[in-house]
């Protein structure tokens, strides 16, 4: 199963490997990583997309933990959460083209931020599931570059990540 | 108090306690060196490769349960300890190593002597940390060695630029009286909830096994667990890193568990329907094929580390703790409880562990002429049993054969490299143990490939005077793998054989030490006692040993405690 776990880390030079580096040590699945740091500048945010069996998942945030540099955890995927993805994507748009683009962007409720003649750069956020769907309806010919952040995410309601 | 780095990092130590540092200089630590030279309260050992340093400090390490301590320099000196900070990881054992690196300015510029060593080394230690400035010094020290110390034990790496520890920068000196870090708090106190309900299946067990390990000697929990497990009346079995943590004479004790170990402790594992795991990780060398461990058990583990709790093996009741405080905590709810264990079903299990017991699986041919190592091990444990004797070991059939052979009777006492295996780690962990314990008898168990990984540590050992008694079991192979390809390469002996071996009687002699070789199983016995008589030289005592002879029994990999193998010419029935 998908699992999305959010850490808060001493925001140290070395912490991001230990973290990248514990999942590749271990063959731990790693779909996608943000970092950056929060409200307190001593502490980083870090939100990770793993998955795995229920024992693997339950071993990845034991050894997450153990990590000296790892000040909190949570498994999102626990409780009622919001998760979100940018995509910032390049498209060639000619022609009757452009229309078409652009009421798919209206549809998934992104913008175009950057118009040439021959293409659009589109913005658009939303859980990762919400983003396949736009690049497919989007099709491949007309897909230039892709830019993904990978999730974040935060519990909804009175549950909060901090220390 | 103004300090420059190098005086920092002194008197840091000093504070901590420690009284012996084993390093090897150079350019990046030349002023840390040079610190160490106006003070007189840490004593260095100057060895002759940083491997050695590394292997010394671990085995100071677990002879005193203090944490080992070394110094190098940038570059090849810090990478010729990652062998060793890797051996002390797997094994957890309280270590801080300190390396000096290039200056602040200079790093990431590929500069003489520059590597990263925090990157080399981040997936073999606990926790490293590089100073990035003069000021952080004193409290990183002091981490360091709160972190190496506490919780499940470790090697701590600190990475110190030159320019930090230069003699004319000085800061005000200030050392932490007590550490607090947000990121890191270990437990230290079991669960009383979870106390409780592992008591309660403990005394619901009709067929019980104590399997505990090194966590119990690291964790100086000797006590607790002999006098919790008499009080029981169960049968005790430890892994090769828990040797000596319950004492390997007495009547509940049924031998080592694994691979190698006995007939008894294996199928008391595949046949108890309640297993009480204690400072243990459930290593595959131990557990065989996991498909096929402990089938019928209910399990209670007990650990200071959560993450080696259901890592590899499903536990019913896991108690996250020192093992010290739960086991005491234990003792006392066992002692108030009305509950007894089941006599009468404890009398029909320890029946048939008698049974098990009388097929004498480690039993050899004592008639042969050759000399047996395992004959060698016997004497040697005959000869010192009643002195304070540590025993060192490399790796290889000579290193299962002293855990078969000797027995045990106190933690500490038997110092190995049971994580990682590492060839090379006798003779300067021997080294170490003589340094904490002078008046101690000390004996390294080795093989003539094992004992040429580090043998450069003869010269440290005279230099120093560390009279150590070297037992090599010459068998002329590397017996271990040759054991392998016997039985799972039809006989081909690829790169087995120990070629062009040196003649270690000479060489001994040539670094200034007594050697004798040993051929005729009559001389075995005197020139051992002779040897531990002199107790002022390293004497080198080259057995040459029956080169054929293989570790029994054996569990091959994949297969599961039941499915053991007595002997070339015995099988279970
Ligand atoms: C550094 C290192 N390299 C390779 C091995 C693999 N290995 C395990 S035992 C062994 C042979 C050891 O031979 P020896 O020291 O003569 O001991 P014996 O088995 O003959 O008693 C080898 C090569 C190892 N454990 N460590
Ligand atoms: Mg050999």
């Amino acid at each position: 199963m998908r699992h999305i776990i959010s850490l808060l880390l001493e925001n140290e030079s070395g912490a991001l490997s230990r973290v990248s580096g514990l999942f590749s040590a271990r063959g731990y699945n790693l779909e996608s990583v943000t970092v950056a740091p929060t409200n307190d500048r001593s502490l980083s945010r870090m939100t990770i997309v793993t998955s795995g069996t229920d024992e693997i998942v339950e071993q990845i945030t034991k050894q997450l933990n153990k990590l000296v540099d790892v000040v909190r955890l949570s498994d999102l995927t626990e409780s009622s959460h919001i998760e979100r993805e940018l995509l910032l994507i390049k498209v060639r748009a000619e022609g009757t083209g452009r229309e078409e683009i652009r009421s798919l962007v209206d549809i998934f409720r992104g913008q175009i931020v950057d118009v040439t003649d021959k293409s659009y750069i589109i913005q658009l956020t939303g859980d990762g599931q919400k983003i396949d769907a736009f690049m497919n309806a989007l099709g491949e010919h007309s897909i230039l570059e892709v830019a993904r952040s990978g999730s974040t995410g935060i519990a909804r309601g009175e549950r909060v990540l901090r220390y | 108090m103004e300090l420059s780095g190098g005086e920092i990092v002194m008197e840091a130590l000093r504070r901590e306690g420690v009284e012996h540092i084993f390093g090897y200089p150079g350019g990046a630590a030349l002023h840390i060196y040079d610190a160490l030279y106006q003070q007189d309260a840490v004593e260095h050992i100057l060895v002759r490769h940083e491997q050695g340093a590394v292997h010394a400090a671990d085995g100071y390490a677990r002879a005193t349960g203090k944490p080992g301590v070394v110094l190098v320099t940038s570059g090849p000196g810090v990478t010729n300890c990652v062998t060793g900070i890797a051996t002390a990881n797997m094994d957890s054992i309280p270590m801080v190593v300190l390396s000096g690196q290039v200056a602040t300015k200079a790093i990431g510029s590929d500069a003489f002597q520059e590597c990263d060593a925090v990157g080399i080394t981040r997936p073999c230690v606990k926790h490293n940390f590089l100073v990035d400035r003069i000021e952080d010094l004193a409290d990183v020290m002091a981490k360091a060695f709160y972190v190496a110390t506490s919780g499940r034990p470790g090697p701590v790496l600190v990475d110190i630029p030159k320019d930090i520890t230069a003699p004319h920068i000085k800061v005000p000196f200030e050392y932490p009286e007590q550490i607090r870090m947000r990121s890191y708090n270990p437990t230290v106190k079991g669960h009383p909830g979870q106390i409780r309900k592992a008591v309660d299946l403990l005394l619901s067990a009709e067929r019980p096994m104590i399997y505990s390990g090194g966590g119990v000697i690291l964790g100086d929990a000797s006590e607790e667990l002999t006098a919790l497990t008499r009080e029981l009346g169960y049968p005790i079995t430890n892994t090769l890193m828990g040797l000596g943590a319950y004492p390997a004479t007495d009547e509940q004790f049924v031998g080592m568990l694994g691979m190698h170990g006995t007939y008894e402790a294996n199928m008391g594992m595949h046949e108890c329907d309640v297993l009480f795991a204690i400072g243990v990780r459930f290593d595959d060398r131990v557990t065989g094929e996991l498909e096929h461990f402990c089938p019928h058990a209910r399990i209670v583990h007990i650990d200071v580390d959560p993450a080696s709790i259901s890592k590899n093996v499903h536990v019913d009741v896991p108690i996250v703790g020192e093992v010290r405080h739960v086991l005491a905590d234990m003792h006392k709810v066992v002692q108030a409880s009305e509950r007894r264990p089941d006599q009468q079903a404890l009398e029909t299990w320890w029946g048939q562990i008698r049974r098990w017991a009388a097929t004498d699986c480690l039993a050899y041919d004592r008639e042969a002429d050759v000399i047996k190592p395992q004959y060698v091990i016997e004497k040697l444990y005959e000869l010192t049993k009643d002195s304070e004797t540590y025993v060192t070991s490399d790796v290889g059939q000579h290193q299962m054969f002293a855990a078969q052979f000797y027995k045990f009777d106190k933690p500490r006492r038997w110092i190995n490299s049971g994580g990682l295996g590492t060839m090379g780690f006798g003779l300067p962990s021997a080294m170490g143990v003589k340094l904490a314990h002078p008046d101690a008898t000390v004996v390294c168990v080795t093989g003539e490939a094992s004992i040429q990984m580090c043998i450069q540590e003869l010269s440290t050992m005279k230099q120093y005077d560390l009279p150590v008694v070297i037992v090599n079991l010459n068998n002329r192979y590397m017996g271990m793998v040759r054991q392998w390809q016997e039985f799972f390469y039809s006989k081909r002996y690829s790169h087995s054989y120990v070629d062009a071996l040196p003649d270690f009687v000479a060489l001994a002699e040539s670094f200034g030490h007594r050697g004798v070789r040993v051929e005729n199983k009559a001389d075995v016995e005197g020139v051992l006692r002779e040897a531990l008589e002199r107790r002022g030289e390293v004497t080198f005592l080259d057995f040459i040993t029956d080169q054929t002879e293989n570790v029994y029994p054996m569990i091959a990999a994949g297969k599961g405690h039941h499915e053991m193998h007595l002997s070339s010419d015995r099988e279970l029935a």
